[in-house]
This record gives C-alpha cells, sequence and structure tokens, in this order.
C-alpha cells in the first residue's frame, strides 16, 4: 500500500472540504479549512518521507552514515504552517467582526450586505 | 443555494477531485523510495554550507527569498489583524478587573515562565543545527509572556506587554531581513546570499547568514504572535459595545434578524 499516505491527504482535504460546505458555523468554517491544509502538510511529508530515513539534521548523527528523509519537503511545510495559522488568525478576526456587525456567526443568514 | 443543491455541486465536484487526485496519486514517486533528487542536493548544500540542520540551511540559505515572502505574509497578517480588530468608534474600552488564580496555577504558570522563554530563546539561537529556527521559538517566546495572564490577570499581562514597543519589534525583525539580504548586496553578493564564514560545523557561530536570518525572523514572530494576540484578548477582555452590552450578551437576543445593531 505505497499509495495510502497519499490518499490520507486527498481524503483529509475532501472532509475539509465537506466542512467547510455544510458549515453552519463561521468558526467551524475556518477549522474546516484548517483541516484542508493540513492535507497538504500530510501530502508533502509523505513525498519526502524515506523508509528507514532519520531526521535531515546533523547535530547527532554523521553526515553520511544514515539515509535522511527530504528537507526540502520539510522546509515547504515549515511555510506552509506559518501561512496556514495567519490565514487562520486573520480569518478569525473577520469573524469576530461578522459576529459583531451582524450578530451571527452562520453563513447561511449573512445574506445581505450590511456596514 | 439550498443545501440540497450544495450537497450535490460538493457531490459532483467533491468525486471529480476524488477520481483526479487518485488518478495523480498513482503516478507519484512510491511512499518511503529512495529517489529523493532534491533532498540529496539540498542535504549535500547544507553540509557545503556548515549547518547542521538541512532544514533552516534550505529555509534561510537555500531559499532565504521565498521566505522573505513568507515572513511578508505573517507580517502581513499580523497588520490586517490589528486593523480589522480596531477600536470601533462606537465602542469604549473598559479596564480588566483582577481576576482570582488558585495558588497553584500562579505558582507554576511563575514557574514555568521563566524556563519558557528561555526554551523560545535557544529554539531561535539553536536553529541552525537542531530541529527548530526563528518562527518556532518565536512562538514558544510570546507564548511565554501569555503565561502571566494565567498565572496573574490581564492586568499584569498589560504592564509588561508595551504594544509600541512591540509593533516597532515586529517592524524590525522584518527590517533586519531585509537589511541581511542588502548587507549581501555591500558585500558584493546577490541579494540574501550566504556572504557570512562558515564558522566550525555544528557549533553556535556557525552557516554563516542562517543564525542572523533565524534571530531576525525570532524577533518578528514572537513580537507578531504577542501583537496578534493582544487584538483577540482585548476584544474579548477590553474593548465594550457602545449600548452597554456585555461580550457574552445571549446570542439569542443578537442573532434576532433585524435587531442587531440600534
Amino acid at each position: 500500500m505505497s499509495v495510502l499516505p497519499y490518499l490520507v491527504a486527498g481524503w483529509l482535504f475532501l472532509v475539509g472540504c465537506y466542512g467547510l460546505t455544510t458549515s453552519r458555523n463561521l468558526i467551524h468554517a475556518v477549522g474546516s479549512l484548517a483541516v484542508c491544509q493540513s492535507a497538504t502538510y500530510v501530502l508533502l511529508l509523505s513525498i519526502g518521507y524515506r523508509r528507514g530515513g532519520t531526521a535531515p539534521v546533523h547535530s547527532d548523527i554523521a553526515p553520511g552514515s544514515r539515509p535522511l528523509v527530504d528537507p526540502v519537503v520539510q522546509a515547504l511545510t515549515l511555510t506552509d504552517v506559518v501561512v496556514g495559522a495567519t490565514v487562520t488568525a486573520l480569518l478569525l478576526a473577520l469573524v469576530v467582526q461578522v459576529s459583531k456587525r451582524h450578530g451571527t456567526v452562520d453563513p447561511d443568514e449573512l445574506r445581505e450586505l450590511r456596514g | 443555494m439550498s443545501l440540497r443543491v450544495r450537497m450535490w455541486v460538493l457531490a459532483v465536484g467533491g468525486l471529480g477531485v476524488a477520481l483526479l487526485l487518485a488518478g495523480a496519486f498513482t503516478h507519484m514517486p512510491d511512499f518511503g523510495g529512495t529517489w529523493h533528487p532534491y533532498g540529496t542536493r539540498a542535504v549535500a548544500e547544507a553540509l557545503r554550507q556548515h549547518s547542521a540542520n538541512a532544514v533552516a540551511s534550505v529555509n534561510f540559505d537555500q531559499r532565504a527569498f521565498d521566505t522573505m515572502g513568507e515572513q511578508a505574509v505573517f507580517f502581513g497578517s499580523v497588520l490586517g489583524t490589528v486593523v480589522v480588530l480596531r477600536q470601533a468608534g462606537d465602542e469604549h474600552r473598559t479596564a480588566p478587573e483582577p481576576a482570582f488564580v488558585s495558588a497553584p496555577v500562579r505558582r507554576y504558570a511563575l514557574l514555568v515562565l521563566p524556563v519558557t522563554v528561555l526554551t523560545g530563546l535557544y529554539v531561535i539561537a539553536h536553529g541552525h543545527l537542531s530541529p527548530g529556527g526563528g518562527f518556532q521559538g518565536g512562538v514558544v517566546a510570546a507564548t511565554a509572556l501569555h503565561l502571566l495572564y494565567i498565572a496573574i490577570d490581564y492586568r499584569a499581562l498589560q504592564r509588561v506587554r508595551s504594544l509600541t514597543l512591540f509593533t516597532l519589534a515586529d517592524a524590525a525583525g522584518e527590517a533586519g531581513y531585509l537589511l541581511a539580504g542588502l548587507a549581501a548586496l555591500v558585500a558584493g553578493a546577490a541579494f540574501l546570499e550566504n556572504v557570512l564564514p562558515l564558522g566550525t560545523f555544528n557549533t553556535l557561530s556557525s552557516a554563516g547568514t542562517v543564525p542572523v536570518l533565524n534571530a531576525a525572523v525570532g524577533v518578528e514572530v514572537a513580537a507578531g504572535v504577542v501583537v496578534l494576540l493582544a487584538q483577540f484578548l482585548d476584544q474579548a477582555i477590553v474593548i465594550e459595545p457602545a449600548d452597554g452590552r456585555g461580550h457574552r450578551a445571549d446570542g439569542a437576543a443578537r442573532a434576532a434578524p433585524e435587531g442587531g445593531r440600534p
């Protein structure tokens, strides 16, 4: 089953999309978006995995003594996490304002534009 | 769009995406395989640049320019949150009230606070040697400050947390990264090129500009997270709506269709 980790990533993405579509609460929607984003972490890290590999950090292993997992995708995942966290913060700030101005966080009730 | 229609659109779209993904996954390199052309080259380059942590080398040396963009995203998001969550014209500020904290919580939170600050600084400083770096250590250090809120109350946090200072530190971190890049230009190299002496492998003074950039990012992230959390905490504790309704005004009254705002 060498495709399984990739399938998990795809499943996570679709589950996040399902959550976004059926969401009745904007905070829940932001959480669902975070689930979608975590699919990319799983995908990136599974691409970089190497059987028997260890972390690409040489502070306690001699260079070349062991196979290493791919550091490039790990760096990309770090970028992904940082961007994901900041996007979540900004979206939650918007939810706070929506709640204050409209008195609801149910996306279905936010039909008209106001203030 | 009604829920029914929406579910149909989701089902069709989801099925399409699932099929495309499954098709793509069967053509991917085998999971756990030994073929990692970029990884192999990145590790070799990290060793050549005397950076024990290959991930830090990718982020702050080989892809330093991309990390500048990532940092700008962080900076912009903090700025956006400050703007979105600013005090509106019809809101006013109230002084937070002293809170009761049980003795064990206070004791252990105050005990852990200096340890957390130290851990944050350690993670930033050793970013080029061991797992961690500016982003991770910055978040740890910023979290440490908020232990004051748990240990004492919001007023104690406010007293230590000068937002002017942290906003300036946030900007200084961002500027520091750019200046480190420009310094490389002055030295006659490309923007953000690793121009400093590479030092002894696996010691604090190694990897050239990587620890410098890590420190700049660490300052920015630590200050940025403090500013970011301050906006949310202020909304929850300090900023009150104009009509005197508390924050925890019952949702039912506020969710009334037209009864929202005066």
